[in-house]
């Protein structure tokens, strides 16, 4: 595959690169290790305010492992273990004293499949907002409706809310679990590779639903498909073996990278 | 131009590769083993039931439908009804249902969610262990150790306290504190169904895929809400087949029961009084039985069958309904 085609026509309707944005996220010297395994080495990376940053790279590179730092969702297995900081709006996720429960309701993520939980539509949305609000009906309802409709899912469901979730398709399904993030209204959403078990058409849907989300959320993405990074983001950061090769505007990570490293995966000469 | 299947074919004729021609005989020979083996099973079953239904069947003519609901059993006067066997078996499975389930279910919960990796293997095990304990071993010791410490412990501190109270004073009194009955039972069959609907629970709770726990953390529940709503839900079909199995093994467990329930025809409020369960009464009995009375015993032992059926079809009806919702 060569670059040229697959990233010229997306990154010309795209919006541009907006690096005065306030930084969201500003990872310093991380470190990341399985038991004695080096997973990531040195890390140094800002994300900017309601901006998509895409994460690239061959596979084992480090890029979920990265992502799952920021809501500290590794921290279920007591052999996994960060060094380092990670700077939330200026406040060190990584301290042990930080409420985990309420980091992850601040930083929502969407996994690689589908993953609706075994209730109905409605419940599956309204479940994460019973954890942290008490709302009357009413409000929950329009909430609930609310994220449905940013979710870009609410006209497929509205007639059927009480149905299980189980019961929609795998596009829908993966809307539903955006739905349910979104509804918490968190600052950061991560997404881990959120179309690798969908259809293109699903797929695409997806993509918009990102591009509009940026308007509210700070977007931080995985993704195996170099396209997809190069349509959706703006900011693409490349990494190789556990290490950060390169940062930059997709625009000219895509266009103009400065590494040779770079050059050769998104030219798909390995990867 | 040929396609590109007889191309194929052609070029793997010009190499040599033909396929061997399929011995008629020995799948001919396999087909009929498997077939006669699946028939086996459907015969013998047949011929159980046929067998114990024609013995059972004077007793069902000579006592009618009040077979079932008379809470006599008098050898001498041949009179014999299985009301008193039926509700102690299902009195002693249901204590052991609601004992043994929440442990069970504490105990998955615990090896897969909570368990740190190294002490996981060696629980587990423990746990299976229990599976492989004879029932004559549980028998034994539920009437030798576990009866006089469960009457001197709990059944006469309890029944002085409650004494006199209206409900609890009738269902948790010891007319005579010997600590067998009902409820020890009820609390030896609960033990001994923990490591079936354990180990199935924690298979199905292992079975949930990694990401749909991850993503009900990742919207910050706390590991009870994980659980509660998410991954127990999730598994729920497989834990209903779980407790039915248990409950199966419940309703049938003999030695153990016969050990410890007390062996009495009498139908009591109590749970802390004896009593006695079909299998207990048919295990009791059966070596002198003959006349009417071994037909009762057999008609008995219909009905444990029909009681088990019903169990079975509830629990199919209950799994298929759980997976439309």
């Amino acid at each position: 595959m060569s670059a040229s085609p697959a990233v010229s026509a997306p990154l010309s309707g795209r919006s541009q690169a907006n690096a005065s944005a306030p930084v969201r996220i500003a990872v310093k010297n991380l470190d990341f290790y399985y038991g004695t395994f080096h997973g990531l080495k040195n890390i140094n990376l800002n994300f900017h305010d309601r901006q998509v940053t895409a994460l690239i790279g061959p596979s084992g590179c480090g890029k979920s492992t990265l992502l799952r730092t920021f809501n500290r969702i590794y921290s279920l297995y007591p052999e996994q273990r960060a060094d380092g900081e990670i700077l939330l709006d200026g406040q060190n996720i990584l301290d042990p004293k930080v409420d985990l429960n309420e980091l992850r309701a601040r930083v929502g993520m969407v996994f690689q499949k589908p993953t609706p939980f075994p209730m109905s539509i409605y419940d599956n949305v309204a479940f994460g907002l019973r954890l942290y609000e008490r709302l009357p009906k009413a409000d929950l309802d329009l909430r609930v409706e609310e994220s449905l409709r940013k979710a870009a899912l609410w006209d497929e469901v509205k007639d059927k809310l009480k149905q299980s979730g189980m019961g929609l398709s795998g596009g829908q399904q993966q809307r539903l679990c955006i739905a349910r993030t979104v509804a918490q209204r968190p600052e950061v959403i991560l997404f881990d590779e959120p179309t690798s078990a969908l259809d293109p058409i699903s797929t695409g849907r997806i993509e918009e639903l990102i591009e509009q989300l940026r308007d509210e959320f700070t977007i931080a993405i995985v993704t195996h498909n170099m396209q997809q990074a190069a349509r959706i983001s703006q900011f693409t950061a490349f990494m190789y073996l556990g290490e950060l090769v390169e940062f930059g505007p997709t625009t000219r990570i895509f266009m103009n990278p400065e590494k040779r490293q770079t050059q050769d995966y998104i030219t798909g000469r390995f990867g | 131009m040929a396609s590109l299947t007889e191309q194929i074919a052609l070029a793997r004729s010009d190499a040599g590769i033909v396929r061997r021609p399929p011995s008629k005989g020995l799948d001919g020979l396999f087909r009929a083993a498997s077939y006669g083996s699946a028939l086996v099973v459907l015969l013998v079953l047949a011929g159980i039931l046929g067998s114990i239904a024609y013995g059972g069947w004077p007793a069902f003519r000579e006592f009618g439908p009040g077979f079932v609901t008379s809470t006599a059993w008098n050898i001498g006067t041949e009179q014999f009804g299985a009301w008193v066997a039926i509700v102690g078996t299902l009195a002693s499975a249901l204590i052991a249902l609601l004992i043994g389930v929440p442990l069970s279910l504490a105990i998955a919960v615990y090896l897969t969610q909570l368990c740190p990796g190294w002490a996981r293997k060696p629980v587990a095990m423990t746990i299976e262990l229990l599976a492989a304990v004879p029932s004559i071993i549980y028998g034994m010791w539920g009437l030798f150790i576990f009866a006089p410490l469960f009457a001197r412990f709990v059944q006469v501190p309890v029944s002085n306290l409650v004494e006199g109270l209206p409900i609890v004073g009738t269902l948790l009194y010891a007319r005579v504190p010997s600590g067998v009955g009902i409820l020890t039972a009820g609390i030896i069959l609960a033990i001994m169904i923990v490591p079936f609907v354990a180990s199935i629970t924690r298979d199905m709770l292992d079975q949930i895929p990694t990401i749909l726990r991850e993503s009900a953390y990742g919207i910050g529940c706390t590991t009870w809400e994980v659980v509660r709503h998410v991954l127990v839900p999730q598994a729920s079909v497989s834990i209903i087949g779980a407790i039915m199995l248990g409950l199966g093994r419940a309703l049938g467990e003999t030695m153990a029961v016969t050990f410890v329930i007390g062996n009495a025809n009498r139908l009591s409020a109590s749970i802390f009084d004896p009593g006695s369960t079909i299998a207990s009464r048919i295990a009791n009995e059966f070596n002198e039985a003959d006349g009417m009375q071994l037909n009762a015993l057999m008609a008995l032992g219909c009905i444990l069958f029909v009681i088990t059926v019903i169990v079975l079809i509830v629990a199919r009806l209950l799994v298929r309904r759980a997976k439309v919702a």
